[in-house]
């Protein structure tokens, strides 16, 4: 899987990627890097090290790459590893990625799992953790604000409901997420489908 | 394939939950939440949102809340399970579907089921932030560090890690 067959080589701006794709090792230990640099979300860290430091993406290689993890489900940056390892040196440098990506940040949380079945109902402890918690949930509403503004400043009226509805089935009534999205995804795809028809005729 | 069978049961919840997961890991947090506290009562509701602020304060993806999980049900063996059973199933399923699309935006369904699942993952992640806030959030202090939290997040452009360490300073102190 070499660079050309990659979307984006249409712009006429001169890719500045390197010539010769990584090895698998360096594959490795780039994701290994990023994942231990990336304390709260790597995707900055994956940008940064993938466009900027190694040159292995054009900015643009990137975004579509993301883009596409964006849109499937499950966890971006991880299929992110996956797609993009596979792209520069077939499965094998996706599962090298991947690999560099989880290994040594489970590694340690699973120390710190040991670590707090053994030591979590110490006092001290579990004042320090509830302090984090309560800070983590405020990071959390940020990201959601943030996120959020966008549809607010359009005034996304279907947006702005389908984000609702969805807010109190799962986070009120406690639906199940299968059941929730069975529903809403159609729903979405169907009202933004319907937008976009009547905004092009 | 015994259905009691503790890692069995970690790797069929997870590798089903990630196949839903849209939006990535903040918007699974409510569906964990409702699995492992609610369903099969594998944590209690502390226990999960201790996991949920070691997972933060920790390098690496964070999505690996479930390794946490995977520990508190069946020790190192579920740790792996679960986190395995998280992320493979779609970054394979990335992976095809990255090799079918190699070439660009030949049709506009990609960009709108984008489209279309963005208010849905904003609002599973609210719903995130409201589960967690029930159980950590329950003095007026604790309201007060979170509310703040929030908007100097929403407004500067700190280091969250900052952010997590003072409110883990405060806990010590006794004051949230």
């Amino acid at each position: 899987m070499s660079l050309d067959s990659a979307p984006a080589a249409q712009e006429p701006g001169i890719p500045t990627v390197h010539a010769s794709p990584p090895g698998l090792v360096a594959l490795f230990l780039a994701f290994a890097r990023m994942s231990l640099a990336g304390f709260g979300g790597v995707l900055v860290f994956a940008r940064q090290a993938i466009v900027e430091r190694h040159r292995w993406m054009t900015a643009d290689q990137f975004n579509e790459t993301f883009a596409l993890c964006h849109f499937l489900p499950g966890p971006n940056i991880v299929n992110l590893s996956m797609v993009f390892g596979s792209r520069l040196r077939g499965i094998a440098g996706g599962v090298a990625a991947f690999t560099g990506l989880l290994l040594p940040p489970t590694l340690i949380m699973t120390v710190l799992a040991i670590v707090y079945a053994r030591f979590g109902d110490v006092e001290v402890l579990r004042r320090v953790l509830a302090g984090i918690s309560c800070a983590a949930v405020g990071l959390l509403i940020a990201v959601v604000f943030r996120m959020m503004t966008p549809l607010l400043k359009r005034l996304d009226a279907v947006a702005l409901i389908l984000m609702l509805g969805v807010f109190l089935a799962i986070g009120v009534l406690r639906l199940p997420l299968q059941a929730v999205l069975l529903v809403a995804i159609p729903l979405s795809v169907g009202a933004i489908f319907l937008m976009r028809r009547k905004v092009a005729a | 394939m015994n259905a009691e069978n503790p890692i069995w049961a970690l790797i069929s919840t997870f590798g089903l939950m990630s196949l839903f997961a849209v939006g990535g890991a903040a918007a699974a947090v409510p569906e964990m939440h409702r699995i492992a506290v609610e369903v099969h009562h594998w944590m209690t509701d502390k226990q999960f949102a201790d996991a949920y602020a070691i997972a933060q304060l920790s390098p690496g993806p964070n999505v690996l809340i479930v390794t946490l999980i995977g520990y508190a049900v069946a020790g190192i063996p579920g740790a792996l399970a679960a986190t395995l059973a998280m992320c493979l199933p779609t970054a394979l399923l990335a992976y095809c579907v990255s090799r079918l699309l190699n070439r660009p935006s030949r049709s506009r369904w990609p960009g709108l089921i984008q489209a279309a699942l963005v208010p849905l993952s904003i609002g599973l992640m609210s719903a995130s932030a409201l589960i967690l806030a029930q159980s950590t959030d329950r003095t007026l202090a604790a309201l007060l560090l979170t509310a703040t939290v929030a908007v100097i997040a929403s407004v500067s452009r700190i280091n969250p890690l900052w952010l997590l360490l003072v409110g883990g300073l405060l806990g010590f102190a006794g004051i949230v």
